[in-house]
């Protein structure tokens, strides 16, 4: 909101101003794009739905249903800044999961099996990210290894859902922090949480502008004196642990895990990361943004919902969506370019 | 024979092999043959039968990544061609007509081949980075097939359109010969005319190819043309094995290990040199893993963990640093030998990775 208000006090106070602005802030343009694009579709819900769909309940389901994909599409964004992707995030999701109910099923204490998910999601990352800086893997092949290694072993741990009957990890999900007709949840809290620190991380230590420096020239980064291996490993590290906090939330919001649970998630992740304005390319992007992203693409699904459409149609809005804004990326990335 | 063992489709044939010769002990109905009805049986037809839409969709694959490209949408295409085939063949009526199938059929390939020029024009034309605006498509094809079903899985009884799959032409498997004509056609063209040699100078180096004349463009756009339409004819290879178009279903998956059987066959994925042979090899060692694993009484969901330690062992047996340290204990002991080499490759990498 604050954002299209600035928009439109600058084009009052003359082009210039705006050009400049423009050229500073080039790179928050699409995330601004990306606000617009959701203030829209809950005010075109809204007209079309007759009033029915901003309601607190509505918005409040919006973070609890999307809370896991809000974490995976976190780590997501720390990688994609770097100019890697990370293909493994629904399988690491998949096996945390199920790997958790496992060991609760088998009445290992929620304080072991819960630790034991982030750090099984963090392992893969870790592998990933090894593969990556010190073999030359390319991410999209390295995590392409992720991927299979998370699915398979979600499957070895179990080849059917598991029930969760933990209280304390299903109290995640029960509880309700309400305030008027509006409430939280603690899986809210931690997405919420994840994005709070990323956002911390990514802007305010020597870890996040290394991040971000490997995304703008590796080379540079490595001639600046940058930790360029630390941090390129780091950053698959927190994707995975992302990964193992996801599926800690998944199953407290199913209530199980399950070793299907999770297919094609990496890529509604990387779609929310790409509509939220990150550059694939690397370097540009705000991990709001993403939250943005996830909340469009959260909110294209409950309208599809709403309107009782095919879910075949969530997928191609989805698509037609990211193309709009690759397009968009695509112009702004060639005018900065000409620029220079 | 130091110039085998340096040939750059040693390492896969030597698995392949060693795969068959493992299969060939532990089970040796394994490599048996049997004539039933003047038809061939045995798990290595049933290998080379079931292998025929991963090795369309690999020689696709193929293509485009030797553009420095990839194609993620080859599932989404397999989904969309096998539910147009299914729907024109379910809604004529006469499911048993030749014609009709044929007509299905090709209708299929159209769409795949409209497909394959939209991937085109988004990465040629638009410059979208191939990862992404396949991702479009990848994203939106199943939307798209499950439109033209109804959101049904569309199934059919038809004598001709199963043949494509699981008919026999003379003693071997229809599908085999599909493959083996997808194998040649694209062989022949890319390595019989100067198309093979242009396309890896733009996977090479793009600007400089169309600095030379190359016309860099139509050769991109052609190869994701060429890779949606080879999709489209695996979705109705694979819709004709199940007898049914299972939007959902159809071709899960089947972009990685496409991708894993290119990178398998020794091209690389930053693009350039390729090799057809070595895709076809890459293919085969997958397929064989496949029935291996499932040999072994792994339940085949089980299966990717397989798959992911030979993908971690291949890249790491590639990577410039394996690489490195050989060459230096090669260079050891034959202070001659030429080791030129391992540092021109660390230079193109620091290349792409800028």
């Amino acid at each position: 909101m604050t954002a299209m208000a600035t928009r439109i006090q600058e084009r009052a106070s003359g082009p210039s101003f705006l050009q400049t602005f423009l050229s500073r802030h080039g790179g928050m343009m699409p995330t601004f794009a990306a606000v617009g694009i959701l203030l829209l579709l809950f005010v075109g819900a809204e007209i079309f739905l007759r009033g029915d769909f901003i309601t607190p309940r509505n918005i409040s389901a919006l973070l609890l249903d999307n809370a896991y994909l809000l974490v995976l599409a976190v780590g997501m964004t720390f990688v994609i800044l770097t100019g890697g992707i990370d293909l493994s995030v629904g399988s690491v999701m998949a096996f945390s999961g199920i790997l958790g109910a496992k060991l609760l099923a088998d009445g290992v204490p929620a304080v072991v099996a819960v630790p034991a998910m982030l750090l099984g999601g963090a392992a893969i990352g870790l592998m990933i990210g090894i593969l990556v800086q010190y073999f030359d893997v390319q991410p999209f092949i390295a995590s392409l290894a992720g991927l299979f290694l998370g699915r398979g072993l979600a499957y070895v741990v179990s080849l059917s859902s598991i029930k969760v009957e933990e209280s304390s990890l299903l109290w995640l999900q029960s509880t309700r922090i309400r305030l008027g007709d509006w409430y939280i949840t603690p899986t809210g809290l931690i997405a919420l949480g994840t994005v709070a620190i990323a956002a911390f991380v990514l802007h305010l230590t020597r870890f996040g502008r290394t991040v971000y420096a490997i995304g703008g020239s590796e080379q540079s980064a490595r001639l600046m004196g940058l930790k360029v291996a630390r941090a390129k490993v780091g950053v698959y590290v927190i994707s995975g642990l992302c990964g193992g906090l996801a599926g800690l939330v998944l199953t407290a919001y199913s209530g199980a895990g399950y070793p299907r649970n999770g297919i094609g998630t990496e890529l509604d992740a990387i779609a929310a990361v790409v509509i939220g304005g990150t550059i694939l390319t690397g370097g540009r992007g705000y991990v709001i943004g993403s939250m943005i992203g996830v909340f469009v693409y959260g909110t294209i699904k409950t309208i599809i919902s709403f309107m009782g459409a095919e879910q075949s149609w969530m997928q191609i809005i989805v698509g037609a969506l990211l193309l709009l804004f690759i397009v968009v990326q695509r112009a702004i990335v060639a005018r900065s370019e000409g620029r220079r | 024979m130091r110039s085998i063992w340096r040939h750059r489709l040693f390492w896969p044939v030597v698995a392949l092999l060693t795969l068959i010769a493992v299969n060939s002990i532990a089970r040796p109905n394994f490599i048996k043959f049997r004539v039933r009805d003047g038809e061939l049986f045995g798990a290595i037809i049933t290998i080379l039968r079931d292998s025929a839409p991963l090795m369309l969709v690999a020689l696709g694959m193929t293509i485009v990544i030797a553009t420095r490209g990839i194609d993620l949408s080859v599932g989404a295409i397999m989904a969309v061609s096998g539910a147009v085939a299914l729907t024109i063949i379910d809604n004529s009526g006469d499911a048993g007509n030749l014609g009709v199938v044929l007509i299905a059929v090709v209708a299929a390939l159209l769409v795949s081949l409209v497909l394959g020029v939209w991937n085109g024009f988004l990465v040629s034309v638009l410059g979208i980075q191939p990862i992404i605006a396949t991702l479009v498509l990848m994203l939106a094809g199943r939307g798209v097939a499950l439109l033209i079903t109804g959101g049904f899985i569309t199934t059919v009884n038809s004598e001709p359109f199963s043949f494509i799959a699981t008919g026999y032409l003379f003693v071997l498997p229809f599908a085999f010969f599909i493959s083996v004509a997808a194998i040649t056609v694209i062989g022949l063209v890319e390595r019989r005319t100067a198309l093979g040699v242009l396309t890896e100078a733009v996977g090479i180096n793009p600007e400089a190819s169309r600095l030379a004349g190359v016309r860099s463009r139509g050769i991109i756009w052609g190869a994701y043309i060429v890779s949606g339409t080879l999709a489209g004819l695996a979705g109705i290879l694979y819709a004709s094995n199940i007898r049914a178009a299972d939007a959902n279903a159809a071709g899960v998956f089947i972009e990685l290990y496409a991708i894993l059987a290119v990178v398998l066959g020794g091209t690389s994925l930053n693009g350039g040199k390729f090799s057809i042979a070595g895709t076809v090899i890459g293919v085969l060692i997958i397929q064989t893993l496949d029935s291996t694993i499932l040999f072994l009484g792994v339940p085949s969901a089980q299966s990717p963990v397989f798959f992911a330690i030979v993908v971690v062992v291949v890249v790491v047996v590639q990577s410039p640093r394996i690489r490195n340290a050989i060459g230096r204990m090669s260079r050891s002991r034959q202070p001659k030998a030429a080791a030129v080499e391992p540092p021109v490759e660390d230079k193109q990498k620091a290349e792409v990775t800028r």
